[in-house]
């Protein structure tokens, strides 16, 4: 049987090290595979009078700048390896926005790299790895 | 030239210099005030002008703008009580889409214009308005903030709803587009004109309400608490970092006084609630002297008509309700429902005027700064008999601080902290909007722009190194000017926005408009 499996992908060394190792998985397992890529966003944050004007425009290029920077070329990559793949992309609470694609692809597993912060500041700030940890729905793999 | 035309001309020169010196005793700035008045004076006191009430002299543009407050208010069936918990829900989000992230926010858009709002009106107006008017000023003022909201829907409603949107996605709203695009739909004439009037009052209302009153009592402040030192120097250190941010492009200043604004405003409201938990013991003397101070004449100048007056007018100032400034912040909100941000939008005044204005009101009257007679129970005036006689013999800002500084002694640095951020997000707020008349009337360009941006850093400076009456009744005359023209086309453009509203309810009731889970 088929499954989904989410890949947290942030363009980073740790991130790369995740979708290889989902790759393999599912190449072994027949699984596809869903490159998801959250840009952090709040609702809640404070903008400048120009920054609200230029807010759209700027999403726009955001987004299109993820999409070919970041998602393209890994998503050949997968697909040169025989997975099936697909992408993602949000805005949003990096966790948070996970678990939703998690929901809304109806995905079997989450599979994210660890970029090894330790200590105060994810004590303080808090991590992905260690939010996801809590809230995930499915299971989670954390690949260091 | 022969030696002695040399002797002639320097005998001129020194004449003339003899026959200049007392102009220059007397001072530039006094002269430039003088010949400043004579221009601006008439203007001045066209929109300053006023008729008498029972006795008592009453500015004609507080009351225009209190009854347009009235009459919006009326018109949408009292809205701004209506639709709180409804606003409250778009803020927290509840009905945005989530496809939508990464857009401008309800809460953004908010945020943005309150911090163009909160600000010294806040912190020193209200002082201002206590010392006159007595504690009842409180109780008009907070009437006027709770009319003001409806005035607010109305023009941010507007301000979506007309607003430009341009191919590489930016956005351009406020008064000047809803004027002409407005007034064209519904077949008027006069849209153009109204616009370009509007726009006209708002580049002056930016150089003055929005700068140099803003920079020169960021000055007073400062020098009250640091000691006195020459006015240019904070000039030249706030224009120098207003052109950083404007013309620089350092937007990380701007975005570091977004993010710290709100903070000192949530730091000001927390400290005023727990300095009257302190005083609680005074509430109800408090409110007995709000109230009767409303409705009875209680030994201030004017009487109740007095605190009204006081009350209404601080208000007003506060606020900007009416004035249009908030279309121009507000419509850069992403929705497909424009009513959405008006319902936001008259979140604004209850904030800045019922709330923090407010604390600022309570904190003075609870302190016991106001001086009463023990034998009457009325409040001694001071010896110029225009004002309440205070326990310090300070007024303004510095009352303020007092009042506050009577409980935490280390809150008077606070304030000055508050003071110079409030200013200085006004600042950027206000040229923000004066960049937009601007573009309006002479269309976009780097030049064109440049000009305009590099006059408002003159303002700025200006601002706080000369103390000009005759300039800051103007720039506060251009706000309001600004206020005359919008407000004449909202009673003009109300019933589109009723048909908004009607349709936007009706819809809420069936269940087409719910919330994204």
């Amino acid at each position: 049987m088929s499954r989904k499996i989410v890949v947290g992908f942030d363009g980073s060394e740790a991130a790369h090290r995740a979708l290889e190792f989902a790759t393999g998985r599912a190449k072994a397992q027949g699984d596809s595979i869903v490159v998801a890529h959250v840009l952090e966003w709040s609702p809640y944050s404070f903008l400048t009078p120009n920054e609200l004007e230029e807010r759209h425009k700027r999403r726009n290029e955001e987004l299109s700048r993820a999409e070919t920077a970041i998602l393209a070329p890994v998503v050949a990559k997968v697909e040169a390896a025989g997975v099936s793949v697909t992408a993602v992309l949000k805005y949003g609470h990096i966790a948070e926005t996970l678990v939703q694609i998690t929901k809304d692809e109806n995905a079997a597993l989450i599979m994210i790299g660890r970029m090894g912060h330790s200590g105060l500041s994810s004590r303080i700030f808090g991590s992905v790895a260690g939010t996801l940890a809590q809230v995930a729905p499915v299971p989670v793999t954390i690949v260091p | 030239m022969t030696s002695r035309a040399t002797h002639m001309l320097a005998a001129v020169i020194g004449v003339t210099l003899l026959g200049a010196a007392p102009a220059l005793a007397q001072g530039i700035d006094a002269v430039f005030d003088q010949y400043f008045g004579y221009a601006t004076g008439w203007f001045v006191n066209i929109i300053f002008y006023t008729f008498n009430i029972f006795g008592y002299d009453f500015p004609w543009i507080v009351g225009w703008l209190v009854i347009g407050a009235l009459v919006f208010t009326i018109y949408f069936g009292f809205v701004q009580f209506k639709m709180v918990p409804h606003a409250i829900a778009l803020v927290k989000g509840d009905y945005s889409d989530p496809n939508d992230a990464g857009e401008v926010s309800h809460f953004q858009a908010l945020a943005t214009a309150l911090s163009g709002t909160v600000g010294l009106g806040n912190i020193a107006g209200v002082a201002v308005a206590v010392g006159i008017g007595g504690p009842g000023a409180t109780f008009w003022m907070i009437l006027a903030g709770l009319l003001g909201m409806a005035s607010k829907f109305t023009e941010c409603t507007l301000g979506v709803k007309y607003r430009n949107e341009y191919e590489d996605g930016t956005v351009s709203g406020g008064p000047m587009y809803y004027m002409t695009k407005g007034f064209a739909e519904r077949g008027l004439p006069g849209g153009k004109f109204l616009g370009v009037m509007f726009a006209i009052f708002c580049i002056l209302g930016s150089w003055g309400g929005g700068n140099m009153f803003q920079s020169n009592q960021a000055h007073a402040q400062l020098s009250n608490v640091i000691g006195e030192y020459p006015g240019w120097i904070t000039g030249v250190i706030f224009a120098g970092i207003v052109f950083l941010v404007i013309i620089g492009g350092l937007k990380s200043i701007a975005s570091v006084t977004e993010k710290v604004v709100p903070f000192m405003g949530v730091l000001y409201v927390g400290t005023a609630l727990i300095i009257i938990l302190m005083n609680l013991n005074m509430i109800g003397t408090a409110f007995g002297q709000i109230f009767s101070g409303a409705f009875t004449e209680s030994g201030i100048a004017g009487g109740a008509i007095g605190a009204l007056i006081q009350g209404f007018r601080r208000a007003a100032f506060s606020n900007e309700a009416g004035v249009g400034s908030a279309a121009i912040a507000h419509s850069a909100v992403r929705t497909k429902e424009p009513i959405t941000e008006g319902f936001v939008s008259l979140l604004e005044p209850f904030i800045d005027t019922v709330v923090v204005c407010t604390m600022t009101a309570l904190v003075i009257v609870i302190t016991g700064q106001l001086v009463t007679d023990p034998a009457t129970g009325l409040f001694v005036l001071d010896e110029a008999g225009e004002a309440i006689k205070t326990l310090d013999g300070s007024s303004g800002v510095a009352l303020t601080s007092a009042a506050f500084s009577s409980s935490f002694s280390w809150f008077r640095y606070v304030l000055v902290i508050a003071v110079v951020l409030f200013a200085f997000s006004t600042m950027i707020s206000w040229s923000y909007y004066g960049l937009k008349a601007w573009t309006y009337l002479f269309g976009e360009g780097r030049t064109k722009e440049m000009i305009y941006k590099l006059l408002f850093c003159f303002f700025v400076f200006l601002g706080a190194t000369i103390q000009l009456g005759s300039v800051l009744d103007f720039s506060d005359a251009a706000i309001f000017a600004m206020a005359v023209v919008n407000i004449i086309a909202l009673y003009f453009l109300m019933p589109i926005v009723k048909a908004e509203l009607t349709s936007y309810v009706s819809r809420l009731r069936s269940g087409e408009i719910t919330k994204f889970a």
